[in-house]
Order: structure tokens, then C-alpha cells, then sequence
């Protein structure tokens, strides 16, 4: 391994204040979008499993595939459905986040501006997102199933 | 007030020296960017098109439906790699966490089998279903199949 020989001087991060003020890791936006890449990577993963299990009824027959996608159609599953899409979107939003300020210098250097702008991102998404589907959740169901 | 960050290449190397072999946690990071960037195409693609541009959105979604998608070539490859690298990608993720918050030696072993386990199921099932899915099946309710079956 060579020698060192750069070392990166920075000025102290300026903490905002929060109620987490004294716990271990200040809440700076770099702590939450970690915490958040986390959670929402475990809530998809957990959803995947139970998704190629359900997807996998399509070869039993019609009418299992059918029971198990009715389930889906419930009002309260289609809010459930909002809810995993932003986290979806979150994680792909951030994950793109993450590799730019891994691979390009003025990213790392302004990765605080780049949390606030994936925000922007997931939101404008979610609202493009959001209506047509609650619209189709809470439409009548044709041919009645 | 400033804080120094020493160069970290120095104090902890990414490597033991003398370590022979593939760097494996290398190429799970590479392959965590890589596979990233590819299931933003496919899960966005995925879902605007069952959700958003197919009309009903997700009251569209039956055996009719999937049949249809998965009896072409197109879909049946866009839904096995997204099986493939959405697996991989988030059984490696939870390989992290694992290696993260769990330090018993025999819980560890035995979380991060049952990932591995699960992953390579999910996989060979998803695989095997999408390829050997037959869209219209005998003797099924004909109201409930695709509509080309009509014409079979």
C-alpha cells in the first residue's frame, strides 16, 4: 500500500439543531438519506419475495392468479400501494444519488444540495404518480369481480 | 474550526496486503451501482406501464393481462432480468444490514443463509415459470383467458 500523501482538510459540518442534538449522529441530510436508503431497501425486499410468490400463482391456474391479484385491488392495499411506490421511487432517486457522489468530485462536495433535489425529484414523481392511480383504486370495478 | 480527514488509502487499506483471489466485495459493489441504475429502467418501466398507461391501471391486472404480457419474448426477458438483478441487488443489500447489526456468529451464519436461500429459490421459480408459462391452459374459463387464445 503506497504512502500517503494527500489529506483532505475540511471546516466543521454545522449540525442543524434538533431535538437529537447529544444522541450519537446528528441529523445532517447525509444521516437521512442513509437511514431512509435503508428502510425503504428493506420494505422493498420484503415486498419482492411476496411478489414473485404471488406472481408465481399465474401458472397454477386463472383463478388463483385472479383471487391473489383481488387482493391488490382493495382500497386500503391501493394507499399500500402509494406507499411502496414512493419508497420504490426514494430508493432509486437516492441510489442514483449515491453513485454520483461516489464517482464525481463536485457531487461529493455538494451532496447536501443534491439530498434536497432528490426530494424535489421523488415528490414531482410522486405527483405525476399518485392521481391516476388513486383515480383506478377508487374507481368502480367493471364486470364486478 | 476544521476538522483534518487523514487520506483513508493509508490506515485501512480497502485490502489486507497479501490477500489473493477476486476481490468479491469490490465486485458487489460495482454490481450494487451497475445493477442499480439498470432496475430504475426496468421497475419504472414496470410500473408505468401496468400502472399508469394501461388503462384501469391496477384493476387491469388479471391472468388475461399477464398472459398477454408474458406470451411475448419482450416482457418474458424485461420481467426475468428484473427478477434476476432485483433479487440479487436487494438479498445483497440485506446481506449488509446482516453483516451490520448482526454479530452472534451463529444467528449471522444462519440469517445470511436463509437469504441466500430464499434468493435462489425465488430465482429458479420466477425463471422457470416465465419461460415455461403456457398463457392459454386447457379446459380454462375462456372469459378469463387473453383474447388471442379465442383464436387458437
Amino acid at each position: 500500500m503506497s504512502e500517503t500523501s494527500s489529506s483532505l482538510t475540511l471546516p466543521d459540518p454545522t449540525p442543524r439543531k434538533t431535538t437529537f442534538s447529544g444522541t450519537l449522529y446528528r441529523g445532517n441530510e447525509g444521516m437521512w438519506s442513509w437511514v431512509l436508503h435503508r428502510i425503504t431497501g428493506v420494505a422493498i425486499y420484503f415486498f419482492l419475495l411476496v411478489h414473485v410468490l404471488d406472481t408465481a400463482l399465474i401458472r397454477v391456474s386463472p383463478e388463483a392468479y385472479n383471487a391473489v391479484m383481488a387482493t391488490y385491488k382493495n382500497p386500503v392495499m391501493g394507499l399500500g400501494e402509494v406507499v411502496l411506490v414512493g419508497a420504490v421511487v426514494l430508493h432509486a432517486m437516492n441510489g442514483l444519488r449515491i453513485i454520483l457522489v461516489d464517482a464525481w468530485p463536485w457531487a461529493t462536495k455538494h451532496q447536501r444540495l443534491l439530498f434536497w433535489i432528490v426530494m424535489g425529484l421523488v415528490a414531482a414523481l410522486m405527483l405525476y404518480f399518485t392521481p391516476t392511480h388513486l383515480i383506478n383504486v377508487f374507481s368502480p370495478i367493471e364486470g364486478g369481480h | 474550526m476544521t476538522t483534518t480527514i487523514e487520506n483513508p488509502n493509508y490506515a485501512y487499506p480497502a485490502r489486507s496486503a497479501g490477500r489473493r483471489g477476486p476481490n468479491l466485495e469490490k465486485a458487489g459493489w460495482i454490481f450494487m451501482r451497475a445493477s442499480g441504475v439498470v432496475l430504475v429502467v426496468l421497475i419504472f418501466g414496470h410500473l408505468a406501464y401496468n400502472l399508469l398507461w394501461t388503462p384501469g391501471g391496477i384493476h387491469a391486472v388479471d391472468f388475461g393481462f399477464v398472459g398477454g404480457k408474458l406470451a411475448q419474448p419482450f416482457w418474458q426477458w424485461w420481467d426475468v432480468l428484473m427478477l434476476w438483478l432485483a433479487i440479487l441487488h436487494g438479498s445483497n443489500g440485506m446481506r449488509t444490514i446482516v453483516n451490520d447489526y448482526v454479530h452472534k456468529p451463529t444467528i449471522r451464519a444462519v440469517a445470511l443463509w436463509a437469504i441466500g436461500i430464499a434468493a435462489a429459490i425465488l430465482i429458479i421459480l420466477g425463471t422457470l415459470i416465465t419461460f415455461t408459462f403456457n398463457p392459454c391452459p386447457e379446459g380454462a374459463d375462456p372469459s378469463l383467458l387473453p383474447s388471442f387464445c379465442a383464436e387458437l
